[in-house]
């Protein structure tokens, strides 16, 4: 006779990441870093939104950027040459980050002299979306060539979010993109997140980004 | 798409459980999985059959519970199950507003094995 029984293990599949990811949070704490996870789809402009935030930024905080973007060092050599500390992890293909990469990448910082570090994770709105970093804040870009129906195939990603940058304003009027339909499917999924209208290309709206970012990094660092 | 670290994570927790509870054989897992994840059941079931092999947990079954969506309205407090999916229309089904919160839906959870 076989005695099969039933043995409850209630246990999240990823502990393991998140236990991880809280003692990221830890360390970063004491070290008063603010670790900001940065996610979107490829070419929404991860890398024009962070060196748009370096120019605003370098003169009241010393920031690092981490780069995940798949096997290639392109972008952590665009942003090397802004003067500012860059990281690039090797992903080989993976679909996303997660705590232990990160705290790979963060060991190749000097903690101690840096306020915010910056992941440019892989350019992805499906698995990232899963994996907690350890960040200290979640944003993400969604451009306006994508479309205003993201939220409604990626909602995982728009509800882990703290913070939206809607990229590339300078194309609207071109498609049937609305920002008012975009705006409501998102709060919908998520009613705390922080919505900013932006160009990279142009410079219009980054102000309120950096202007929220520079805030909640005031409240980490206090 | 990222079904394989998934799975490794499923294995690990299992047989962990599985040695404290001197466990012989594990027959089945029983799954919670948030229908806001993106993962595929087949994917993680064949995924688990080939990383299983060799282990206490080799042939177990995946069963896997969806855990629908379900929104909380912050005016009437209702709360309503929804499908993200064809979120164009959602608001509360009850007093008809769209101020909502996520209940459900993003569960990522080992409830529990069948074992000997």
């Amino acid at each position: 006779m076989s005695d099969v029984r039933l043995i409850e293990i209630k246990e999240d599949i990823l502990s393991d990441n998140a236990g991880l990811a809280e003692e990221l949070r830890r360390r970063l704490r004491e070290k008063k870093t603010f670790l900001l996870n940065l996610m979107s789809s490829p070419g929404s402009g991860k890398t024009s939104l962070i060196l748009r935030t370096i120019e605003k930024l370098r003169d009241e905080f010393s920031i690092g950027v981490l780069e995940a973007d798949i096997d290639s060092m392109v972008d952590a050599e665009k942003v090397a040459s802004r003067g500012v500390q860059a990281v690039q992890l090797k992903t080989g293909g993976f679909c996303h980050l997660d705590a232990a990469m990160v705290r790979t990448g963060l060991d190749a910082f000097d903690l101690d002299g840096l306020d915010l570090v910056i992941i440019e994770n892989v350019g992805n709105l499906v698995c990232p979306a899963e994996f907690d970093t350890g960040s200290t804040k979640n944003a993400m870009i969604l451009s306006v060539p994508e479309g205003d129906d993201k939220p409604l195939k990626y909602p995982l990603m728009f509800s882990v979010c703290h913070a939206l940058v809607v990229n590339k304003v300078d194309y609207l009027g071109l498609s049937d993109f609305s920002m008012e339909l975009l705006r409501e499917r998102v709060k919908k999924l998520n009613p705390d997140i922080s919505l900013f209208e932006a160009s990279c290309k142009t410079g219009q709206g980054i102000d309120g980004w950096t202007d929220w970012l520079a805030g909640e990094m005031r409240k980490h660092l206090k | 798409m990222h079904e394989l670290p998934v799975t490794q994570s499923i294995l690990d927790v299992v047989l962990r459980h599985a040695e404290r509870h001197q466990v012989k054989k594990i027959h089945a897992i029983n799954l919670a999985i948030g229908a806001l994840s993106d993962l595929q059941d087949e994917w993680i079931q064949s995924y688990f059959d080939y990383i299983g092999k060799g282990t206490l947990a080799e042939g177990a079954k995946l069963k896997i519970e969806r855990v629908p969506v379900v929104f909380r309205c912050r005016a009437c407090a209702g709360e309503f199950e929804a499908d993200v999916r064809e979120m164009r229309d959602i608001t509360c089904p009850t007093c008809g507003k769209g101020d909502l919160e996520l209940v459900s839906g993003r569960e990522y959870y080992i409830k529990s094995m069948e074992a000997e």
